[in-house]
């Protein structure tokens, strides 16, 4: 277990920390002051947060903030310049049990010959190497996973068949069903009509609190999270901010790691941010694209 | 009755000549290979490589006809070290691989262009061009049935061992990737498979049409299996009945049409489209009844009604 003390700044010198200070015993998932710079850009800069067992954590940016890059990094596909990422105490080097993954827009062709209890079944075994042999004992892990997360009904349905709701939920099958401490995201939302979000949503919130595992979501809208989010991984430009949803998403806050003004406005029990003055209305091109109408 | 039917379905001689018993298990052998590799091609949507490799090895097989090796040598070498110049070049993002393997497509067509041509100057007739184009399943030399088992062995044996990796990546090339799939080991494997069945199968129905046997069946597989093993099966099927009662219908045509009979890959070929458009049918049969409970729907006709 690697411990650090110090409480870790999220963003630089500006005054938002919060939220990571000593790592707790359960700490899944610690990123360090990592900072990641691709074909001459720099994509994350001295990003640092962490995660405990059972947390839900948002990582919530526009397109481009670095949020497919810092889910690289923490699987290890890409290799920080710079900061350290710790997942369940050991450094990722080689494939790594602990996480499980479900990553961007996956499109499943209807004439893929793939049931959904196939795919969650590759989640077990897919990454070795020759046919698998099927057994009682790798059935039953595939039918209590797909118990698990609601996907019994369409077991034996053709994976390109299903909706958009139903397919990410074997993929979240295939991702647990290794038993990891981790589980990312990416996007998982994108494309789902708001009754599938929702569902989904709750389903990863059940998961994380039964199950002790964290969870690391990305999202361009933090509003269907709102409910189930423990925390928040702000990321802007490469930089975050980082800590519990009151704490980070804030007018002086978020100002502070855009570096401009926006306002944090609660309309209808959603949060919307605008950028520029106060009594402007946004632009599509500076407005962070979480902002919506309600 | 049965007799009568029995003897004008099989035209004299069909079971008694050589060259038919060895067109039929050379078929054979290649159909099963085909319909395996075929299947992996059609769903990771390299139906584009597959026909590429036949195009090239059109120059392979044209090559080894002017130095009087046999077109299956020819074949293999240009194949397998197209797959490899192929996979080198670019596999991340399919607009890189399409490009590459336009650009040694074409490349080796100029060559297939030379090669036929010296083909046709140098043994003053257009067999080699024939042979090599449209496939020579009745003129096959001795001794090539234990190169083409030894191949196809080899291609299937390639995807047996890279099978669930190779499945995983189709699915997903980054979540094969954060699993630590060493993904271009697995693409460069299912690669070479696809380079031996594209060879065997060009020496079978031809450079020309080899890509036929290689898609129609995975194509017809994949529009009535839910399973990958089971798709697999099919499609090995498939092709197997398409080679045997093309070869057949090829074998009675020469009776039917005194003498010159239709090639034996027009038949093969044909016998695939003909499937192809009945399993559409039976797809389109099943699928209606399974699009009336699908959820999209369901969800649809609530969010009418909310609305």
């Amino acid at each position: 277990m690697s411990v650090t003390t110090d409480p870790v700044p999220a963003v630089g010198e500006s005054p938002l920390g919060i939220g990571t200070g000593m790592s707790a015993p359960d700490t899944v998932l610690q990123v360090e002051d990592v900072s990641v710079s691709l074909a001459g850009r720099r994509v994350l800069d001295r990003v640092s947060f962490s995660i405990e067992g059972g947390e839900f954590c948002g990582l919530i940016g526009s397109n481009g903030a670095g949020k497919t890059t810092l889910l690289r990094a923490i699987l290890g596909l890409i290799h920080p310049s710079s900061g350290r990422i710790v997942v369940s105490g050991g450094t990722r080097t080689r494939r790594n049990p602990q996480i499980g993954y479900v990553p961007q827009k996956i499109t499943l062709e209807t004439d893929m010959p793939l049931r959904a209890r196939d795919l969650v079944g590759l989640g077990l075994d897919g990454h070795r190497f020759g046919i698998s042999r099927p057994g009682a004992k790798r059935r039953t892990a595939v039918d209590e996973m797909l118990e698990a997360v609601g996907a019994t009904r369409f077991a034996d349905a053709r994976i390109g068949n299903l909706s958009g709701g139903e397919q990410q939920r074997v993929m979240i099958a295939q991702a647990l069903i290794c038993r990891p401490k981790l589980l990312l995201l990416d996007e998982p939302l994108a494309n789902l009509d708001i009754r599938s979000a929702a569902e989904v949503v709750d389903l990863l919130a059940q998961i994380a609190g039964e199950q002790r595992i964290a969870i690391l979501l990305s999202a361009h809208d933090m509003n269907p999270l709102l409910p189930v989010m423990d925390r928040v991984v702000y990321l802007a430009d490469g930089r975050a901010a980082a800590g519990t949803t009151d704490e980070v998403v804030r007018t002086d806050t978020l100002s502070a790691l855009y570096g401009h003004h926006v306002e944090v406005i609660h309309v209808a029990g959603r949060v919307l941010v605008v950028s520029g003055a106060e009594h402007q209305a946004h632009h599509p091109g500076d407005a962070d694209p979480s902002v919506r109408e309600a | 009755m049965l007799a009568l039917s029995w003897s004008s379905l099989f035209e004299p001689g069909f079971f008694s000549s050589e060259p038919v018993q060895v067109a039929l298990v050379v078929g054979a052998i290649t159909a099963v290979v085909s319909g395996i590799v075929g299947v992996f091609t059609v769903i990771r949507g390299q139906s584009f490589a597959g026909h590429a490799l036949s195009d090239i090895g059109t120059a392979g097989g044209s090559a080894a006809f002017l130095v009087g090796a046999s077109t299956i040598y020819g074949f293999v070498a240009f194949n397998v070290v197209a797959a490899g110049v192929m996979e080198l070049i670019g596999i991340r993002k399919p607009r890189g691989r399409d490009l590459a393997t336009g650009i040694v497509l074409g490349a080796s067509l100029g060559l297939a262009a030379l090669f036929l041509y010296e083909d046709t100057i140098s043994s003053s007739t257009t067999g080699a061009t024939v042979n090599v184009l449209f496939g020579s399943i009745f003129t096959l030399p001795p001794g090539i049935t234990t190169v083409m088992a030894v191949l196809g062995a080899t291609s299937v044996a390639l995807i047996a061992l890279v099978y669930r990796p190779l499945l995983l990546s189709s699915v997903s090339y980054e979540l094969a990737a954060a699993r630590r799939v060493p993904v271009r080991l697995v693409g460069g494997s299912y690669l070479l498979a696809l380079a031996l069945a594209v060879s065997m199968s060009a020496v079978t129905i031809g450079a020309i049409l080899s890509t036929a046997l290689l898609i129609g069946p995975a194509a017809i597989a994949l529009r009535l299996a839910t399973r990958t093993g089971v798709a697999i099966a099919v499609a090995a099927a498939v092709a197997v009945f398409a080679c045997w009662v093309g070869t057949l219908i090829a074998y009675d045509s020469t009776v039917w049409a005194g003498g010159n009979g239709w090639p034996v890959s027009f038949c093969i070929v044909a016998v695939i489209f003909v499937l192809y458009f009945a399993s559409g049918v039976v797809a389109r049969f099943r699928g209606d009844r399974r699009q009336a409970t699908t959820s999209d729907q369901r969800l649809a006709a609530e969010l009418v009604e909310v609305a």
